[in-house]
């Protein structure tokens, strides 16, 4: 035990490791926060979709060359989200069939362009830390770290604020239109949100593990509480948990970060649908 | 003045019209039953007058004080709803959404007429359970609860008492006749129950191959009406 401590507080002196706990467990919460409304919705695979097209956005930024990928990658995930969530309403192409399409055609035309035209001698391995998560966020700059904890605090504020209308419109979108809420606009801006945390998750985790931040910290809460409010505050909680938790046994593991926080959050899953299933046994 | 107006509405998809041509009128304190087959267009009559799809042509018109957005709505239950993770409170306030406007949090006021809301539905004791534990007949209040919360004047239920149990029935049938007799709200129910069309009604919409609107009276002297007296004359033999 003491070994292990001495070993953290080697590695906290490292300033990488600081920024790479402070931006992961930024990214694990505010991803957990539109979870709940996300599976809901039956949109859990909405991050998958999205981290996809996020990915092929990246292809597009490296053919063109462009050194400063993430404005072009954020406003191109941002309008496919607006689309995708739009469809869910009434369309001819169902919400999952949809994601599903935008997702793979993201996936293969983004992997087209990068053996296409990459200068890369390691493509693999290039696509690899896209999909899984590259170790970049143990190589964060300050400039980055700040980036994401404005863009975090942003995302939080917005969710506060707009916390009773996203319940609205999850809850009955047709009874909030009827009785004069713009669920339009609080649809647009669920998407918005949804978008600006996956390209910010994509570093953490990488675009195949996305949907496992969004959607396994609502599913544990649900487990275990019964209003909105205390699912949504348990699965920030929950998040935010397993990230550090993940994190701390990645460095001192030497595992892959993405991984060994999704690792964590099944493990945080399972033990929360036991403890659902004592408190319903114990209700009973 | 008529709360609400309906002039040579025509409502469907896509387009293709389901209805046409309806006139009627509901003023305050009407009891309105809109009757007709599966298919018929009823739901999406409903949602015409709610404003959630435009009309194919004709016009929806409110008046008496009813802005178009201050109708209540019951609807039928989604998917999403049956594992929703919410409590009661926290639904029948967010009934008090349309009056926020933009303003981010509930005010007192807000709060108590949930209270209220609760009271009257009789499901006070259950504000801090879980919406997807209730019975059915409880998760009705709730929403009703919620519907109160919306409007004070009218209220649009769509087959409220589909799946429940002839008590719970019964039981749910007695609120919304207080509602309409004490409260004065009006109140147009969606649904396939002629025997209680016929007891709780002031007015009767039928549609379907012939369209039929008038009072309850008149109702049962129409072609439509007595068609359906000999088939209950039927039953009861």
């Amino acid at each position: 035990m003491t070994a292990v401590l001495e070993k953290l507080t080697l590695y906290w002196a490292y300033p990488f490791v600081r920024y790479a706990l402070i931006v992961g467990v930024l990214i694990a919460l505010c991803s957990s926060l539109l979870g709940v409304t996300l599976v809901l919705k039956r949109f859990s695979f909405i991050g998958d979709g999205l981290s996809h097209v996020a990915f092929g956005a990246m292809a597009i930024a490296a053919v063109l060359q462009i050194t400063n990928e993430m404005p072009l990658v954020m406003v191109i995930t941002i309008i496919s989200a607006v689309l995708l969530l739009r469809t869910g309403q009434d369309t001819k192409i169902k919400g999952d069939a949809a994601i599903a399409m935008i997702s793979v055609g993201a996936l293969a035309i983004g992997y087209l362009l990068m053996n296409i035209f990459s200068t890369s001698s390691n493509l693999s391995g290039d696509v690899c830390s896209t999909l899984f998560g590259s170790t970049s966020i143990l190589t964060l700059s300050p400039v980055e770290v700040w980036l994401c904890v404005g863009m975090s605090v942003l995302v939080v504020a917005v969710f506060i604020l707009f916390y009773n209308k996203i319940f609205a419109v999850t809850f009955d979108e047709n009874f909030a239109r009827a009785t004069g809420t713009k669920a339009g606009l609080y649809n647009l801006l669920i998407a918005i949100v949804v978008a600006v945390i996956i390209v910010l998750a994509m570093n953490l985790v990488g675009s195949l593990l996305i949907s496992a931040l969004v959607i396994f910290p609502a599913l544990s809460a649900m487990r275990m509480f019964k209003s909105f409010r205390s699912v949504t505050i348990c699965a920030a909680a929950l998040s935010v948990f397993c990230a550090l938790i993940g994190i701390l046994v990645s460095i001192l593991a030497g595992t892959p970060v993405g991984s060994t926080i999704v690792a964590a959050q099944i493990i945080a899953f399972g033990l929360s649908w036991l403890a659902g299933a004592v408190i319903g046994g114990v209700r009973k | 003045m008529a709360q609400l107006t309906c002039q040579n509405l025509c409502v469907g998809y896509d387009g293709k019209s389901v209805l046409q041509d309806l006139n009627f009128e509901v003023f305050a304190g009407d009891y309105l039953y809109i009757v007709g087959e599966n298919g018929s267009g009823k739901s999406t009559l409903m949602k015409t007058i709610l404003g959630l799809q435009p009309p194919i042509s004709g016009r929806i018109l409110t008046g008496d004080g009813l802005r178009k957005n201050e109708i209540g709505y019951l609807p039928q239950q989604t998917v999403v709803q049956k594992d929703f993770p919410a409590s009661v409170r926290e639904i029948v306030l967010s009934g008090c959404q349309g009056r926020c406007g933009s303003r981010s949090f509930y005010n007192k006021e807000e709060k108590q007429l949930a209270e209220a809301a609760m009271d009257k539905m009789q499901i006070t004791q259950l504000a801090k359970r879980c919406y997807r534990e209730l019975s059915g007949g409880q998760q009705q209040r709730v929403l009703l609860a919620r519907a109160l919360c919306a409007t004070q004047k009218m209220l649009l239920l769509d087959e409220p008492v589909s799946g429940l149990d002839p008590k719970v029935t019964a039981e749910l049938y007695a609120l919304i006749e207080k509602l309409n007799r004490e409260d004065g709200i009006t109140v147009i129910m969606i649904s396939h129950d002629m025997a209680a069309a016929v007891k709780f009604a002031s007015h009767i919409l039928h549609i379907g191959d012939t369209v039929f609107f008038g009072t309850k009276a008149a109702y049962l002297q129409s072609p439509q009406g007595r068609l359906f007296a000999a088939e209950k004359g039927g039953e009861d033999q």
